[in-house]
């Protein structure tokens, strides 16, 4: 019997800014179900790569397959239809500031699904619920909101139309460590629930090893290490291992 | 480096941004005439763009209108020609101060503000997410904006025609010793509604380039703070310079009327 396709796939991806080559050929794959978290150092790419993942930027060689389907070159409303499947957590949470808490945690459902707002608004009431805000919180609007309690609703929001696949763009910068563990257990709790896919970048190594069943290491535009998070710290890998140390000395700094 | 480099380089890149902007507008359009329609956007933008303008509009068109009638009582007067005052400062206002500065007004005031919104949304990864939550930014952000503007400038410009000549009006009446009577009514036979009607289709098309110029140049930044601050100066710059060259061109197209 053959294996079932990856969930999401990366095949050869290649992107370069201003003649800077920042992927260089990008293999990645990750099984339904399953939490892959991306760590590199600044600068290394791990943004571009979520972002070309999730089609939020055109790669300018390679492929990318959502179960097992082409859709590098979507566009229009297949890309808006194939991104029905996603959820996406960004780094500054990124919500939308004219509109109160629940309308931004509901917004897909209002104006792509088209739901009653009373309906809607009660799907984001729950979702919200789900990350531990209460209802009061709803009609709030972003501004007013902690930056902890900001990732909690783009969290919401990410998770409100149970998505196939989710991505979580560096979800615990800028918070306290208690608040990046709340918000790391709030991850592991909706990706378990959903039976989601779940692909994260970080360079916090105590979120990737919550987060991730496997991680991977971006480094010089190539993944240079992949395995289970339970072997991060035996890696054999010096690049690995240096990043982990956190050391400034290593073959990262020599080399780049 | 090579002054003549340096002009192919400027050259090719004014044709590029050219190009750029009109994919831009097509995209708009198209987005503007296809549903779905965000009618609560664009009756936001409406508020935003044409309610909370009539101030800025209205105090512009008073003024002008009284410097107008002043300047043209003192030239009138060189040929003993001061009674046609009222009829010359219907036709600028209308034909051209009235579309114009309504338009420069919005270019300020609307165009620097959508170029600022949709640029902070840009930096802060927010037209990112409305990607990833199945909405077309273009649909969203930018037919709103476009519509909102092609519809609310002619009204605006209407109410300045209006304010513009009664300031005209004003000053004719207090201090230059014209009957309030006899200015309304020179005003009213000397006007064609070709005056009128001309000057409200300048005031679409001003207000497509004010709010396109926003839209694109918010759209496009890059580079945080600092690039939503040189956007908003590209929009206002580019949409006045716009203006103006729009003006000179449908000015043209318009004189055998």
């Amino acid at each position: 019997m053959p294996a079932a396709p990856a969930k999401i796939e990366l095949k050869g991806v290649k992107k370069a800014f201003g003649g800077r080559m920042v992927l260089d050929g990008v293999d990645l794959a990750v099984a339904p179900g399953a939490s892959l978290v991306i760590i590199g150092g600044s600068g290394q790419g791990k943004s571009v790569t979520i972002k070309i993942a999730a089609g939020l930027m055109r790669a300018d060689a390679g492929k990318v397959f959502v179960d097992g389907a082409d859709v590098t070159r979507l566009r229009g409303a297949a890309q808006r239809r194939r991104a029905g499947q996603f959820g996406f957590l960004f780094q500054g949470a990124a919500l939308f500031d004219s509109l109160p808490v629940w309308r931004n945690v509901a917004f897909r459902l209002l104006y792509a699904d088209r739901l009653p707002p009373a309906e809607a608004r009660a799907a984001a009431v729950e979702a919200l619920r789900r990350v531990g805000l209460g209802e009061h919180v709803a009609d709030l609007y972003p501004g007013e909101l902690s930056g902890g309690m900001q990732k909690r609703v783009g969290l919401a929001r990410a998770v409100a139309a149970h998505p196939e696949i989710l991505f979580f763009d560096e979800p615990t910068t800028g918070l306290d460590p208690i608040n990046a563990d709340v918000i790391n257990n709030l991850i592991v709790e909706q990706v378990k629930r959903l039976g989601s896919t779940a692909v994260t970048i970080t360079h916090d190594l105590a979120s990737a090893r919550k987060i991730g069943d496997e991680i991977a290491m971006l480094y010089g535009g190539r993944i240079i290490w992949r395995g289970p998070a339970a072997d991060i710290d035996r890696s054999g890998n010096p690049y690995v291992e240096q990043f982990v140390a956190g050391r400034a000395e290593g073959p990262i700094a020599s080399g780049g | 480096m090579n002054p003549v480099r340096a002009l192919g380089r400027s050259t090719l890149g004014m044709v590029r941004t050219a190009g750029a902007v009109t994919l831009f507008a097509g995209k708009g359009v198209g987005a503007a005439i296809a549903p779905p329609y965000f009618l609560g956007q664009f009756g936001t933008q409406v508020l935003a763009i044409g309610y909370f303008s009539l101030p800025v509009v209205g105090l512009t068109a008073v003024f002008t209108g009284a410097a107008l009638a002043l300047n043209i009582y003192t030239g009138g007067g060189r040929f003993n020609a001061e009674q046609i005052m009222p009829q010359i400062v219907a036709l600028g206002i209308t034909r051209e101060l009235g579309p114009v500065l309504a338009a420069l007004m919005l270019a300020g005031r609307v165009s620097a503000a959508i170029a600022a919104e949709i640029g902070a949304m840009r930096a802060t990864e927010q037209i990112d997410a409305l990607q990833t939550l199945s909405t077309d930014p273009f649909r969203y952000l930018i037919a709103p904006r476009l519509l909102a503007a092609v519809v609310v400038l002619p009204v605006l410009t209407a109410v300045a025609d209006i304010i513009g000549i009664m300031g005209g009006w004003i000053v004719a009446t207090s201090t230059l010793g014209f009957s309030g009577a006899v200015y309304v009514k020179n005003t009213w036979d000397f006007l064609q509604s070709w005056d009128v009607v001309s000057g409200l289709i300048k005031a679409a098309v001003f207000g497509f380039l004010v709010a396109l110029m926003g839209c694109y140049h918010g759209y496009m930044t890059t580079g945080g703070a600092r690039g939503v601050g040189r956007a908003t100066t590209h929009a206002v710059v580019s949409a006045a310079i716009l203006i103006f060259a729009a003006d000179y061109l449908m000015t043209s197209l318009f004189t055998h009327h």
